[in-house]
């Protein structure tokens, strides 16, 4: 398989440019929310490897929050550009691209930061700007557009096929329909009109790196777990004194503010979520938060690579990375359906997961023994992330009006496809597909 | 962990039904006429001194039961108008005080975009927008008269009249002739029900916490919906009761609730001329087709899905022998039996409406196979979780159909010249716009790609817009046992939408507070 990558460009802006930036960002859309693909600066479309992208400019408004709730004067920090790509392959050869394809229209948006000239080498610059993820999310791992693009175009073929000859198809049992449908594929793909490229060999490299991880991660673990079992009783006490006492800042958000990053959701089956917020100050956040995100990323690398995270099937990219120094943190996903029922997804199916991540935020709804409470108060917790949520100025998807859950059944589809002998349960799970 | 399942009872004080508007509680069915007035204040003065003397009927059960009913709802535009403070009316939700047809992300989402777009409304767009609705309900042959004793000298110069919205009897069945307001939340009017905080609610039930039907009480998350809270110190609300959950304040949105009020034209004749075709060309015999859009049957009303021959919590359990009976045999059923939607199609109105499901899959048998199931392990069947905890999506309905009836043998025939428009008033009633009615019009009845579906939406209320991406958007899948799915292909729309808005029903004291606080 080909592993996707990822890239997370940010840099400082120069204040002075911020106003040219968001005019040459919103340039790029056809309207507010709607990218144009094949846009002047950067023709997404023309990146056969990209699966999302977007542009964002990162300026928290919540920063007097730290002063608010413990009293210490708020930091100053600059507006921030940030770029993200999820994509197939590696960063290397995506940044490649970008100065192939793009190359122009990244150095007029680069121009208005504040360490760019375009005189510099871009993908160098790129790369030295570029964040690691604490935690990445890939709802399946390996799955290329390249793969997505060809399962989409079979599932289509057979429903097309099935309803051409509803009534035969009426008179067959699943076997027969499998095998119809295995023979009208061969058919389609002898002819042209339809192609499932084999998967390509996983990168020995990435391989490795892989297994070193599921056995290191672990092993690391096991190494400090004498450690961790010494910690626990001041962890807990440090845990609890915290929450008992930690300000919740969730009021509700300005109606014109959440209009505005309505305003941008629902044109596809899919929407975007980007917000950022400070850690609540001091070591023992950080160190919780790096910890949770850390054993988090172990799950999505090696657990939940296969259509879902924990239970929710929605996201298709998603990731959390620390900025400046580990004070504050960004979060970015991918989500199918609208953000209301995407949070209540989140609330009902995984509130413990949100509340061990973002209870470490400040302002987050009291959280209780790092899992319990905080999410439940789902008013409350809607409001917090509405209100820490920015305006994701581009926003593109290589697939629109199609879901994680498409995408997942149309690869069930086309294995089943390619596998001759399925047992009678498996042929009847089959054929409830299409 | 959330395996562990706190349970936390709230013991208080029992509800005032003079203080709620009886529709919450009833639904009026012996009072078979009714309509909507929608409203325009004329004068304010004018319309302060009409509202305090108008007859609010209450939730209080009374002998003989009364034979006329009125009741009074605002749109946040009918609030600002009678003056009541700005800070005031931004303390309800946000859906409210925007607007059904107040943002674009909002049309997008509820579905009214093409034809159902507010611009073609007849009224809720914004300027065409009632201040107020009264409604109306009188027992047989006793509406004409209430509708001329309301419309006197004060009325005339209180308010002006937008519409007067009919409604008609049609025996207890909606227009496309299927028996009608059979499901309803049981609502835990005594306070009971005690809501798992951190854990789950594993069975399906049908009682719901009075808080999600009526603000001021706890709601299945054990809070407290969002409302106007004010200071003791304001004059005006030393009227309202105190809020439970903030002590020193006083609760404007005690014992009301949201009235999401929509006008929905049927096409009954398409919509059955469309299940002719498909049965003519082998789709299914008879009303099967048609029976198969719905998920009940067309002559009783019983669903597709098996009964359980367990009970359901909150079916069957109130009222006489006889209607438990009749509750059993209508809604003692879940789609747990039925995974593969070869009984009733996951894209059933009546599926899409309530999937009936727990707040986790499967029914996980002790604590470990709980606790993986929460981490997202052991489903067998790959829509399992597609949609979950129903309980937090409910809605009291309280619709009325409107124009005439169409006799069976009418419903294929050519519609002749000047053929009366005829549908639904839908009214459901909720404390939570967002997450009840928004919700379940926007992730269960538009979404093209609700339980694992593509390409078609709600077969009734689905728009057929076109999403970007998707081939087609009307079609409607019919799984088969052992078989390949049958598809219906090119279904038209059914239902438009004539207009909307959403209401705030106040309590009886809120209705005060409302009249003197502009004053």
């Amino acid at each position: 398989m080909k592993p996707q990558s990822n890239i997370l460009v940010i840099a400082p802006l120069k204040p002075e440019r911020t106003a040219d930036l968001r005019d040459l960002l919103a340039s790029m859309n056809f309207v507010p929310g709607k990218v144009n693909p094949v846009n002047a600066l950067i023709p997404f479309e023309q990146f056969s490897q990209l699966h999302v992208a977007r542009l964002v400019i990162l300026d928290d408004k919540t920063l007097g929050d730290m002063e608010t709730a413990y009293g210490v004067a708020a930091p100053s920090y600059p507006a921030y550009l940030a770029f993200l790509a999820d994509f197939d392959g590696t960063a290397d050869n995506f940044r490649a691209d970008l100065v192939r394809l793009a190359k122009d229209g990244l150095n007029s948006i680069f121009s208005c930061c504040a360490d760019f000239s375009p005189a510099m080498d871009l993908a160098q610059w790129m790369k030295a700007h570029d964040n690691p993820p604490a935690t990445i999310y890939v709802n399946w791992a390996g799955r290329t557009v390249q793969q997505i693009r060809e399962e989409n175009a079979l599932r289509l073929a057979l429903e097309n096929h099935l309803q051409e000859n509803q009534d035969a198809f009426g008179s067959k049992s699943a076997g027969q329909a499998h095998s119809a449908l295995c023979e009208f594929t061969r058919a389609e793909i002898s002819a042209g009109r339809l192609t499932l490229t084999p998967p390509p060999a996983t990168p020995v490299i990435w391989w490795m790196r892989n297994a070193a991880d599921l056995i290191g991660v672990p092993l690391i673990l096991l190494l400090l777990a004498p450690f961790l079992i010494l910690y626990l009783p001041f962890f807990i006490f440090m845990l609890r004194s915290r929450e008992k006492h930690d300000m919740e800042i969730a009021p509700r958000p300005d109606p014109a503010d959440a209009e505005q990053l309505a305003l941008i959701e629902d044109y596809d089956v899919t929407n975007q979520f980007t917000a950022m917020g400070s850690l609540k100050p001091g070591l023992f956040r950080r160190s919780t938060l790096v910890f949770s995100l850390w054993v988090l990323n172990y799950t999505t690398r090696h657990i939940y690579t296969r259509g879902q995270l924990a239970r929710v099937p929605t996201i298709h990219f998603a990731r959390w990375a620390f900025i400046d120094g580990k004070k504050r943190l960004l979060f970015a996903s991918n989500y199918d359906s609208s953000l209301s029922t995407y949070m209540d997804d989140f609330i009902n199916k995984a509130g413990f997961g949100l509340n061990l991540v973002f209870s470490n935020g400040i302002g987050y709804p009291t959280s209780r023994w790092l899992v319990l409470d905080g999410a439940k108060d789902e008013q409350k917790f809607k409001y917090f992330l509405r209100r820490h949520e920015l305006p994701t100025n581009v926003w593109y998807k290589a697939y629109p009006g199609l879901t994680a859950f498409d995408l997942k059944r149309n690869t069930l589809i086309r294995q089943g496809i390619e596998r001759a002998n399925l047992s009678g349960a498996e042929l009847q799970q089959w054929v409830a597909l299409l | 962990m959330g395996c562990v399942v706190i349970k936390e009872r709230i013991l208080s004080a029992p509800v005032d039904f003079t203080d709620v508007q009886g529709l919450v509680r009833f639904g009026y069915g012996k009072m078979t006429e009714a309509c909507y007035l929608l409203l325009k204040i004329r004068q304010p003065d004018a319309a302060r001194a009409w509202l305090a003397k108008a007859p609010v009927t209450t939730a209080e059960e009374s002998d003989p039961p009364p034979v006329t009913a009125l009741q009074i709802a605002f749109t946040s535009q009918g609030l600002n108008a009678l003056g009541v403070p700005d800070g005031v009316v931004a303390g309800f939700s946000p859906e409210f005080v925007s607007g059904m047809a107040g943002e674009k992300n909002r049309c997008r989402r509820l579905g009214d975009i093409g034809e159902n777009a507010p611009t073609n409304w007849n009224w809720g767009r914004q300027d065409q927008m009632p201040h107020l609705m009264v409604m109306l309900f009188a027992a047989p042959g006793g509406l004409d008269g209430r509708l001329q004793w309301i419309r006197d000298s004060s009325w005339q110069s209180a308010f002006e009249e937008i519409a007067c919205l009919p409604t008609s009897n049609l025996g207890g069945r909606e227009q496309f002739g299927f028996i009608d307001g059979i499901s309803q939340p049981v609502i835990d009017w005594k306070r009971n029900r005690t809501v798992p905080i951190n854990g789950d609610q594993l069975i399906y039930g049908n009682v719901v916490s009075l808080g999600e039907f009526l603000l001021g009480y706890s709601n299945e998350y054990g809070r407290y919906t969002d409302r106007p809270l004010l200071a003791p110190t304001d004059k005006s609300a030393q009227i309202l009761l105190d809020a439970e959950d903030a002590p020193g304040k006083k609760d404007l949105g005690k014992n009301g609730t949201y009235v999401v009020f929509r006008q929905l034209e049927q096409d009954v004749r398409g919509f059955w001329k469309y299940a002719k075709k498909q049965s003519e060309q082998g789709h299914g015999k008879g009303d099967e087709v048609a029976e198969k859009l719905l998920g009940r049957r067309l002559e009783d009303g019983s669903p597709l899905a098996t009964l359980h021959s367990t009970a359901i919590e909150g079916v069957g359990a109130t009222g006489r022998p006889a209607a438990r009976e009749k509750d059993v045999r209508l809604n003692q059923f879940t789609f747990d039996a039925d995974p593969n939607g070869t009984e009733c199609p996951f894209g059933a109105h009546l599926r899409r409406g309530n999937p009936r499901n727990a707040d986790i899959p499967g029914n996980p048998k002790g604590l470990i196979s709980h606790f993986l199931a929460l981490l997202g392990f052991g489903q067998k069947n790959i829509r399992a979780d597609l949609t979950a905890s129903v309980r937090f999506h409910r809605l009291l309905r309280r619709g009325r159909e409107y124009g005439p009836g169409l006799a069976p043998d009418q419903r294929t025939v050519d519609a002749p010249p000047g053929d009366p428009e005829r549908g639904l008033q839908f009214v459901a009633l909720n404390s939570n716009i967002e997450r009840q009615f928004e919700f379940v019009q926007n992730a269960w009845m538009m979404q093209t790609k609700f339980d694992g579906m593509t390409e078609e939406s709600d077969p009734l209320l689905g728009n057929r817009e076109a999403v970007e991406g998707c081939p087609f958007t009307d079609s409607f899948s019919i799984p088969q046992d052992n078989r390949a799915r049958k598809r219906l292909m090119n279904m038209p729309q059914f239902i438009t939408v004539r207009g909307g808005a959403y209401f705030f029903l106040p309590g009886i004291r809120a209705l005060k507070y409302l009249i003197d606080a502009g004053s």
